[in-house]
C-alpha cells in the first residue's frame, strides 16, 4: 500500500472530515503540515498575527457556522499562546480542534528548542488531548477528535505532533465511524425523567423555562423545538448570556436575560416559580445568586447532556442528562400524547407584567453624552433596518453586558462572548472567524476600549483577508467593568482602571487600511452607525460615551435575585468581606 | 471573615480506564483542580493484553461533593466505568503494608506476639529488627501500625486500598 507522510495523512483527514478553514501561525516544529498545506485547493489557511487570536477565530467560526473550528499552531510558545482560547473554548462548550507542533519524539523531555509540555499543560483545559508518537495511529486519533470535539457536550481537543511524526511515513486507509472504547455521551433521556417533566409543567402554576448555551448547541432542532414547548405551555422564558438568541426577543413570552445583570422580571419571575426547567444552561454563580435564596419555593427539572452539570449547584427535582434537542422532542411527544392543554397562567403573567413595568433596563440620559445603553440600542435598530444578516461578538465587561441587555436576537448563532472565562480579547478575533464562516453577514464586534486591545493586532489578519468586519467601541477611557465594582465595593478608590495613553483608534484603523470613524456625541451617533454599516471592508469606531455609566440592573456577588440593585443611588460603596470574597 | 468546611464521608471509588500515557495525570490532577481530597489512589492494569486499568482511589467529602467527584470522573473520556463501592453495596477492601520495627529483648518477642494477632507474617529479620508484610482494611492496618509505634517502629510502605463488590458479579 502506499505510505502517506504525518503531515499528508492530517491534511487527508482535514479533507475527509470536511474542513475548510484553518486558522494557524506556523513555526519549526509544524512546517511539514505548512509545506502539505501549501497551495492546498480546498483548505483555506487563515494566517492570524497571534496564536490566541487563532483560538478565539475558531471559536467564532464554530458558533456562527456550528461546524467545528480549526487551528493549527507550533509548540512551545505557538501552544502556550493558545491555552487561553482552548481554556474559553472548554467553559463555553465550543466544539474547537487544536494541532500543535511537538519537537520529535527523541528529543521530547530533554528541555529542547521550543518544547513545552502541551499534552500536560493542556491537560485540564480541554475536553481531551493526544499525544502521537506513530504516523499509522494519527488518522484515527484526528477522526477521533473531531468525533469527541463534537459530540456530547462540545468542546476543545488537542492533538499535539511531534515533527518527526509528521515527516515518518505510515499506510494510509480512511478510518471508518468512531467507535470509541469508552467515550458514549447519553444523547436519549431515560423515559421517567420525560415522564416527570411533562407532569410537573402540565400542573406548573408558575412555570419558568431557563435556558443556555446548550440549546444553541444542540443546534438549530433544539431552538424550534424551544419556540414549539414555550408555545404549548404559555410559559415565560428566560435565557443566560450563552443561549440569547435560541428564543425570540421580539417574542411576548420572552422576559429577558437573567442574572447578575439580568431583567429585573427574569429574576423575580425565576425567584417566584414553582416550576423551572433549565435547559442546555448550568446555574452559573453569575446567574443563580446567593444561592440559599435561589429560587427558593421552586420544584426543578434539569435537562443537560452533562451528568456532571447536575446537582453540581444547584439540586434539582428531576435529572434529565439527554441532547437538548432529543429531550425536548420526547417532552413535545408525551405531552401531546397525553393531552394535555395549555394552564391558565394568566395570574402568573399578571405579575410578570408588574415586575416589567419597573422599566429594569432604563437609563438616564442628559442628551450632551452619548449614553453606551442608547448606542447599543441604536445600533440594534440600525442593523435591523438593513435587513442583513447581523452577527455580533463582544469583548467583556460593561458593554458586553449592555449588548447582552440592549441587542435583541432572534435567531440562534448570531451572538458571539466569552461567558464563561470572560475572556478580554475574545470578541474581535471571534468576529474575524464569524465573518470567515459567513461572508455575506453584517458582522460587528462591540468592543472596550482596553478589551479591544488585547487582540487588536488580527486587524492586519481582517486585512489580509479582506474580511469586512466592524469594530464599534464603546470608549469609556475605563475598564468599565473594573470601574464600577471599584465604585461599589472600594469607596470609588480606581485602582488602575483608567485606560491611559489610549491610541487614536482611527489612526490605527487607518494604518492598517481600515476606515476609522470617531462619533464624539449624540448628535454624530446615527449617521456614524449608518456609515459604519454602510462601508464595504473593514470599520473601526471609537465611539465616545460616557464615562462613569455603571451597569444596572445587578445583583451583587453575594446577593438574592430579589435584591437588585436598579440605579445608582443604590450603591453604598462598601461591601462586607463576605461579599467581597466572590467574584 | 473564616474559611467554613463541611463534614466528610470517606468513600472508595473503583475505576476501569483505559490504560494509556497521561491517564493518572488526567485522574490526579482532575482531584487538584477541582479541589478533592485523595486518601489513597492504586492501579495497575488488569486484561492480558494491558489495554484497561483498575484505579482504585479512597477519598472523602460531603455527599454532594462525592457525586460531582463520580460525575467528573465519568465524562473523562478515557474512563469506562466508575463504581463507588461504598454505596453499591457490601465490598471486600485491603491494604499491603510493610512494616519496620527494630528492637531487642522482650520487645522483640511482644512484636511477634502482635503479629501473630493481626496474622502478619515476617518477611525479613535482623537479630535487631523485622519487617512485617500484613494486609487488611486500612483500619487494620493502621491498628497495627500504632501498636507497633509504641515498640519501635522504623518505617511503613502502604500500597493503598484495592477493592471488589462481594458475590459473582463484576461491579
Ligand atoms: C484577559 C482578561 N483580563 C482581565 C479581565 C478582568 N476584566 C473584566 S472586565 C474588565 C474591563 C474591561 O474594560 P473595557 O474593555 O474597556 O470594557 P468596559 O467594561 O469599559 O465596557 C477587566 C479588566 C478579563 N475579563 N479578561
Amino acid at each position: 500500500m502506499a505510505e502517506k507522510s504525518g503531515a499528508d495523512i492530517l491534511v487527508q483527514c482535514l479533507v475527509d472530515l470536511g474542513v475548510e478553514v484553518v486558522f494557524g501561525y506556523p513555526g519549526g516544529a509544524v512546517l511539514p503540515i505548512y509545506d502539505a498545506l501549501y497551495n492546498h485547493p480546498t483548505i483555506k489557511h487563515v494566517l492570524v498575527r497571534h496564536e490566541q487570536g487563532a483560538t478565539h477565530m475558531a471559536e467564532g467560526y464554530a458558533r456562527s457556522t456550528g461546524k467545528p473550528g480549526v487551528v493549527l499552531v507550533t509548540s512551545g510558545p505557538g501552544a502556550t499562546n493558545a491555552v487561553t482560547g482552548i481554556t474559553d473554548a472548554l467553559l463555553d462548550s465550543i466544539p474547537m480542534i487544536v494541532i500543535t507542533g511537538q519537537v520529535p519524539t527523541q528529543l521530547i523531555g530533554t528541555d529542547a528548542f521550543q518544547e513545552a509540555d502541551t499534552v500536560g499543560i493542556t491537560r485540564h483545559c480541554s475536553k481531551h488531548n493526544y499525544l502521537v508518537k506513530d504516523p499509522a495511529k494519527l488518522a484515527g486519533i484526528v477522526h477521533e477528535a473531531f468525533h469527541i470535539a463534537t459530540t456530547g457536550r462540545p468542546g476543545p481537543v488537542v492533538v499535539d505532533i511531534p515533527k518527526n511524526v509528521q515527516i515518518a511515513t505510515a499506510p494510509f486507509i480512511k478510518p471508518g465511524p468512531v467507535q470509541h472504547a469508552s467515550y458514549r455521551p447519553q444523547v436519549k433521556a431515560d423515559a421517567a425523567g420525560i415522564d416527570a417533566a411533562v407532569e410537573m409543567l402540565a400542573a406548573a402554576e408558575r412555570p419558568i423555562l431557563y435556558t443556555g448555551g446548550g440549546v444553541i448547541n444542540s443546534g438549530p432542532r433544539a431552538t424550534e423545538l424551544l419556540r414549539e414547548l414555550a408555545a404549548m405551555t404559555g410559559s415565560p422564558v428566560t435565557s443566560t448570556l450563552m443561549g440569547l438568541g435560541a428564543f425570540p426577543a421580539t417574542s411576548d413570552q420572552w422576559v429577558g436575560m437573567l442574572g447578575m445583570h439580568g431583567t429585573y422580571e427574569a429574576n423575580w419571575a425565576m425567584n417566584q416559580a414553582d416550576l423551572i426547567i433549565a435547559i442546555g444552561a448550568r446555574f452559573d454563580d453569575r446567574v443563580t445568586g446567593r444561592l440559599d435564596a435561589f429560587a427558593p419555593n421552586s420544584r426543578k427539572v434539569h435537562i443537560d447532556i452533562d451528568r456532571s452539570s447536575i446537582n453540581k449547584i444547584i439540586d434539582v427535582d428531576v435529572a434529565v442528562v439527554a441532547d437538548v434537542a432529543s429531550a425536548l422532542e420526547d417532552m413535545i411527544a408525551l405531552w401531546k400524547q397525553r393531552g394535555h392543554e395549555k394552564s391558565d397562567l394568566s395570574a402568573w403573567w399578571d405579575r410578570i407584567d408588574g415586575w416589567r413595568t419597573k422599566k429594569s433596563l432604563s437609563y438616564p440620559e442628559d442628551g450632551k453624552e452619548i449614553m453606551p445603553q442608547r448606542a447599543i440600542a441604536d445600533l440594534y435598530q440600525a442593523t435591523r433596518a438593513t435587513g442583513k444578516d447581523v452577527i455580533i461578538t463582544t469583548e467583556v465587561g460593561q458593554h458586553q453586558m449592555w449588548a447582552a441587555q440592549h441587542f435583541g436576537f432572534d435567531e440562534p448563532n448570531k451572538w458571539l462572548t466569552s461567558g464563561g472565562l470572560g475572556t478580554m480579547g475574545y470578541g474581535f478575533p471571534a468576529a474575524i472567524g464569524a465573518q470567515m464562516g459567513n461572508p455575506d453577514s453584517l458582522t460587528i464586534c462591540i468592543a472596550g476600549d482596553a478589551s479591544i486591545q488585547m487582540n487588536i493586532q488580527e486587524m492586519g489578519t481582517a486585512t489580509q483577508y479582506r474580511l469586512p468586519v466592524k469594530i464599534f467601541i464603546l470608549n469609556n477611557e475605563y475598564m468599565g467593568m473594573v470601574r464600577q465594582w471599584q465604585e461599589l465595593t472600594y469607596e470609588s478608590r480606581y485602582s488602575n482602571s483608567y485606560s491611559d495613553s489610549l491610541p487614536d483608534f482611527v489612526k490605527l484603523g487607518e494604518a492598517y487600511g481600515w476606515t476609522g470613524i470617531r462619533i464624539e456625541g449624540p448628535d454624530d451617533l446615527e449617521a456614524g452607525i449608518r456609515r459604519m454599516i454602510e462601508t464595504p471592508g473593514p470599520v473601526i469606531v471609537d465611539c465616545r460615551v460616557a464615562k462613569l455609566s455603571n451597569c444596572f440592573p445587578m445583583i451583587p456577588s453575594g446577593a438574592a435575585h430579589t435584591d437588585m440593585l436598579l440605579d445608582p443611588r443604590q450603591i453604598e460603596g462598601v461591601m462586607s468581606d463576605e461579599a467581597k470574597a466572590l467574584v | 471573615m473564616h474559611i467554613q468546611e463541611e463534614l466528610s464521608q470517606r468513600h472508595v471509588l473503583s475505576l476501569t480506564v483505559s490504560n494509556e500515557a497521561g491517564m493518572l495525570a488526567r485522574i490526579a490532577g482532575l482531584f487538584t483542580a477541582r479541589g478533592y481530597n485523595i486518601d489513597s489512589l492504586t492501579v495497575a492494569d488488569i486484561t492480558p493484553d494491558h489495554g484497561v486499568s483498575r484505579i482504585t482511589i479512597v477519598t472523602n467529602g460531603p455527599p454532594k461533593v462525592i457525586d460531582q467527584i463520580i460525575a467528573q470522573l465519568d465524562r473523562l473520556v478515557s474512563v469506562h466505568k466508575v463504581t463507588d463501592l461504598t454505596e453499591a453495596g457490601p465490598f471486600v477492601e485491603r491494604e499491603l503494608a510493610l512494616v519496620k520495627v527494630a528492637g531487642t529483648g522482650e520487645d522483640r518477642i511482644e512484636a511477634l506476639r502482635l503479629a501473630d494477632v493481626f496474622r502478619a507474617k515476617v518477611v525479613d529479620t535482623t537479630i535487631e529488627s523485622f519487617i512485617f508484610e500484613i494486609t487488611g482494611t486500612t483500619e487494620k492496618v493502621d491498628n497495627f501500625v500504632a501498636l507497633m509505634r509504641q515498640i519501635g517502629l522504623v518505617e511503613v510502605g502502604r500500597t493503598g486500598v484495592v477493592g471488589l463488590i462481594r458475590g459473582k458479579e463484576p461491579v
